[in-house]
């Protein structure tokens, strides 16, 4: 095995370029698990710690630019505002410990259907930018799950930095585990408020090969948010619409049975998470959270 | 492979290491310091906690490459180097009788001392929140809160 460590970016997609099966690692938290277990035993290790671009942020555009690499602690504690989906999700990873290595980018490219960012990044809308010697490609994130644990990268790429739109109205996410703490999810479940667009997007994790949005259910519910003129007077959603995206959200499952849960149950829990979750959001958006930018 | 990097203060050098291993097995079997312990090698228990670069991590979980050039602490650097005196939480443990067969005791005082470096006065959610990446099979976890409570109000005191 060698081990590749690239002091800069234009260095690591020139080594991926003429390493096409070397294993990217960062926070190796996944990484590290296959090769202590000897489940994969690479040519190549390709080192990206030492790759400061991919360790910081950019906040300035409409979408955040978030380097790969940047460990899900910084997240809780630097982006929570633009990007509360995904701080929330951030939070419900493993451990401290895990959550002090591990990265948004290693979760995409390990791509497991149970990964927590997932659920976070469909509902808030998100792009991938994926790099190689060969120039940039821009993948809508719903593209980019490809099967499961499976990717839309070429051999020869990269993730430079997830590009992720800065949250106009409240977001949630939800996660039906064990425990609280280093938990795989059961199922889980996003949902994000765009009152700019005046729509809902949501994500679903650990209920289908890949995680996927719930696009009946948004559509429903933005059709009946706009219908019953929500948006503007902050009136409480219909209980029986908010029963029906539960269903629409169900519906958008493909669940298998396993060891943490039969496919029943994961239906069931995604239905429970989208109607308690749109609760949520629609309670802190009638409470003004998101409100003013429908007068933009 | 050699890999270069600070242990406690003290620059280290080790050989022959292998691509694939993790730093926890370089700090183990190749620095010859053994207070990191190995259970589960997959970031499950946190007996391997080591600070890197002061950063609370499994070791476990670090490619012994990635470590080049950075500082780590382990266990057996949280007292103060030359003395014989144990640090603050490590005296804390002792005293509430939060160690019964201490193979998670390494662990769990890296990430208590690194706890109250951040946050002097945890609350018991925090505390809480702060440990729950490592196992303990023994205790229970009641005496390991009290302890970290104990040393928690002794740096109050002493500060
Ligand atoms: C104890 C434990 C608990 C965990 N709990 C959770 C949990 O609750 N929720 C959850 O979602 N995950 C969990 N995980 C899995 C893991 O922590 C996450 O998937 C994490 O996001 C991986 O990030 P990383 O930086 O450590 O990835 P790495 O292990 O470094 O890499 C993961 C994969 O992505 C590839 N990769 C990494 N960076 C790039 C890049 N820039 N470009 C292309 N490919 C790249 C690697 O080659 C590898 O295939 C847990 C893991 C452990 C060990
Ligand atoms: S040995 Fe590293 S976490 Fe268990
Ligand atoms: S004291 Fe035995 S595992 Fe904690």
């Amino acid at each position: 095995m060698d081990f590749l460590r690239p002091a800069g970016w234009e260095e690591a997609l020139a080594a991926k370029a003429a390493h096409p099966t070397a294993v990217p690692i960062a926070g190796g938290t996944d990484v590290m698990v296959e090769i202590n277990f000897d489940h994969r035993r690479p040519d190549h290790l390709l080192d990206l710690n030492r790759i400061g671009e991919l360790h910081t942020w950019e906040t300035d555009g409409p979408d955040i630019r978030l380097g790969a690499a940047v460990p899900y602690t910084r997240i809780l504690e630097h982006l929570r505002s633009p990007l509360p989906g995904l701080a929330l999700a951030a939070h419900t990873v493993g451990s401290p410990q895990i959550r002090n290595r591990g990265s948004v980018g290693g979760n995409l490219g390990a791509a497991s259907p149970a990964g927590d960012c997932h659920p976070a990044l469909l509902a808030a809308g998100a792009v991938v930018e994926a790099a190689s010697v060969r120039g940039t490609r821009l993948i809508p994130v719903e593209e980019f799950y490809t099967g499961v644990k499976r990717n839309a990268l070429a051999p020869d790429e990269l993730i430079r930095a997830v590009r992720i739109r800065r949250a106009t109205g409240p977001q949630q996410f939800s996660k039906v585990g064990t425990r609280n703490a280093m938990v795989i999810a059961v199922c889980a479940f996003g949902i994000a408020l765009h009152p700019d667009t005046r729509t809902v997007r949501t994500g679903i994790g650990s209920a289908a090969p890949t995680p996927v949005r719930a696009r009946a259910a948004e559509e429903f519910l933005a059709a009946e948010l706009a219908d019953a003129g929500c948006w503007d007077s902050g009136r409480p959603v219909a209980p029986s619409a908010a029963r029906q995206f539960a269903e629409l959200a169900a519906g958008a499952c493909n669940p298998i049975d396993d060891v943490r849960g039969t496919a029943a149950y994961r239906r069931r829990a995604v239905a429970v998470m989208a109607r308690r979750t749109l609760g949520w959001v629609w309670e802190a958006y009638r409470g003004g959270q998101g409100r003013e930018a429908l007068c933009a | 492979m050699r890999v270069n990097l600070t242990v406690n203060g003290r620059p280290r050098q080790a050989d022959d290491v292998w691509e694939g291993e993790s730093l926890l097995y370089v700090l183990r079997e190749r620095l010859g310091l053994p207070g990191s312990k190995n259970a589960c090698e997959q970031g499950e228990c946190g007996s391997c906690t080591v600070r890197l670069d002061g950063v609370p991590v499994c070791a476990c979980l670090v490619a012994a490459g990635q470590a080049e050039g950075r500082e780590v602490v382990t266990v057996e650097g949280l007292a103060e180097p030359g003395s014989d005196e144990l640090s603050v939480v490590q005296k804390a443990f002792v005293d509430a009788g939060a160690v019964q067969c201490g193979f998670c005791t390494p662990g769990l005082l890296v990430a208590a001392d690194d706890l109250l470096r951040q946050n002097p006065e945890p609350t018991d959610a925090d505390i809480r929140e702060a440990l729950s990446g490592n196992l303990c099979r023994c205790t229970g976890y009641e005496k390991i809160l009290d302890a970290v409570r104990l040393a928690a109000a002794r740096t109050g005191e002493a500060g």
